[in-house]
């Protein structure tokens, strides 16, 4: 198989987070400070991503500001011709740190709203204060003459504030609006009980952003992922596996996707141990699922299969047990009409490093 | 966010928003635009385009040049140029320099 290049990559330069948001896109089992790549690592590894293809890196965690040296990683990014992306809380982050890393290359910013209300920002980041720190950094990058991306995770506790998150980026001359339906993998599969909205709910949320979005046509970018629990075919999970982008995980671990992890029977290399090119190109766990060789029947005869590639491969093995099966999101599986089938609800459990919990 | 929507006509003046970059990828042999989360790989003439995207020259003088460059009628390029920055400018990856503008990008060329 001729493997392309990869064009993009997110790395995850940490797991800490100062947020303990129920829904983190982290796995059950967050790394300590301790199994960090050290500065020199990261920068290495970012000399290959380069050399092989990346043009765009999307600095995240757990919180990235909580690497000292992340002006120097952006610097070294920025010197290989990278297009950086900070990904963050915002609430760790003050007007100087922001600048100098301007200063350092950075080229574009997006902060999480956990809602469009501050009492909601606090109840699910569970942070206090946090709502008026983002607001004060998203007026500092604007300052700094950086665009910025407002992200908006929505579920079940903050859905009908989608207007609301409307006005916030236009108030706050955002660039970008992510309206990013909870995807339900790791820490928001266990609390999905208490985050799935209800299916009302998600349509009257599909009609208004659709309007919203023609309305706002050339003032902001309003970025629509749609909520697979309730849609008739899977979602084209990271434009196919092992295709154009992979991740960093804080160990140095590479992955066709942040969840990779959750599938058992995969196994996985560090950047430490094997170059970074023979991972993408030859490693078992990137040419698995790469291409459409390996689909199963109903995708294999799929006229869609081009479009959305079966599907995401950590869904398909959390409500299956079998990555290769067709995602359940698809309206073809037989496991379809299960997804909304939700645990009785239950108290949300708080992302926490340490935290022993169940096997989801 | 821009407070309202640009409507690009043969007099405006477009520019690529600083955090908008074109780039050549020696590895692709194709070009390339990066943009906040996005990258796009315009074809040739789309990069010619966004080459002479440089906040003094207005639209009708791309068109011009184009129409000269390629031998083909101007109306008809001018026509599709407009589209195409239309459609850029929509998803804010392409701007026009106001005269405002235009003054601020000279005095910081200087400096």
């Amino acid at each position: 198989m001729t493997v392309s290049p990869p064009l993009g990559m997110l790395v995850e330069l940490t797991h800490r987070c100062p947020l303990q948001c129920g829904y983190c896109s982290n796995p059950l089992e967050l790394l300590k400070a301790d199994r960090e790549l050290a500065t020199q690592q990261w920068k290495a590894a970012f000399a290959q991503a380069a050399e092989l293809g990346v043009r765009q890196a999307h600095l995240s965690g757990g919180e990235p500001t909580l690497r000292p040296e992340l002006e120097e990683l952006v610097a070294c990014l920025s010197d290989h011709g990278i297009y950086t992306n900070l990904i963050t809380a915002a609430v760790t982050l003050d007007r100087d740190r922001l600048f100098a890393l301007r200063d350092h290359g950075l080229d574009h910013v997006q902060i999480s709203f956990q809602g469009a209300k501050a009492e909601t920002t606090e109840l699910v980041g569970r942070y206090r204060g946090a709502h008026e720190k983002k607001r004060a950094v998203a007026s500092w990058v604007r300052e700094a003459g950086l665009p910025v991306t407002i992200n908006a995770p929505i579920h079940r506790l903050n859905i009908h504030e989608v207007p609301d998150f409307v006005a916030l980026a236009l108030e706050l001359d955002a660039e970008r609006l992510e309206i990013a339906n909870v995807q339900y993998y790791g820490w928001a599969y266990l609390n999905r009980a208490s985050l799935l909205p209800d299916y009302e709910a998600v349509m009257a949320q599909v009609d208004y952003v659709a309007q919203i979005r023609a309305e706002l046509l050339g003032r902001l970018n309003i970025d629509f992922v749609t909520p697979d629990y309730y849609a008739d075919y899977p979602k084209p999970c990271m434009g196919g596996w092992a295709a154009d982008a992979f991740v960093l995980a804080p160990d140095g671990t590479m992955l066709p996707c942040h969840a990779a992890q959750s599938i058992d029977g995969l196994s996985f290399h560090r950047v430490t141990d094997r170059p970074l090119r023979e991972i993408w190109e030859d490693s078992e766990s990137f040419n698995r699922f790469r291409g459409t060789d390996w689909l199963p029947e109903p995708c294999r005869s799929c006229d869609r299969k081009e479009i959305d590639f079966g599907g995401c491969r950590c869904q398909a093995f959390a409500l299956t047990g079998d990555a290769a099966a067709t995602d359940p999101g698809c309206m073809h599986s037989p496991h379809h009409a299960a997804l909304r089938e939700l645990p009785a609800p239950k108290e949300m459990q708080p992302r926490k490093i340490g935290r022993a919990v169940e096997r989801a | 966010m821009r407070p309202k929507r640009i409507t690009i006509t043969p007099e405006s003046r477009p520019c690529l928003p600083r955090h908008v970059r074109l780039r050549f990828d020696e590895l692709r042999n194709a070009p390339i635009v990066l943009a906040p989360e996005k990258v796009l790989w315009p074809d040739e003439i789309s990069a010619e385009i966004l080459k002479r995207c440089d906040g003094r020259t207005t639209v009708a003088e791309i068109a011009t040049a184009f129409a000269r460059d390629y031998v083909a009628p101007v109306e008809e390029i001018a026509t599709d140029i407009l589209a195409f920055l239309q459609g850029w400018s929509d998803r804010l990856l392409v701007d026009v320099a106001t005269s405002d503008k235009t003054g601020t990008a000279d005095v910081s060329e200087v400096s």
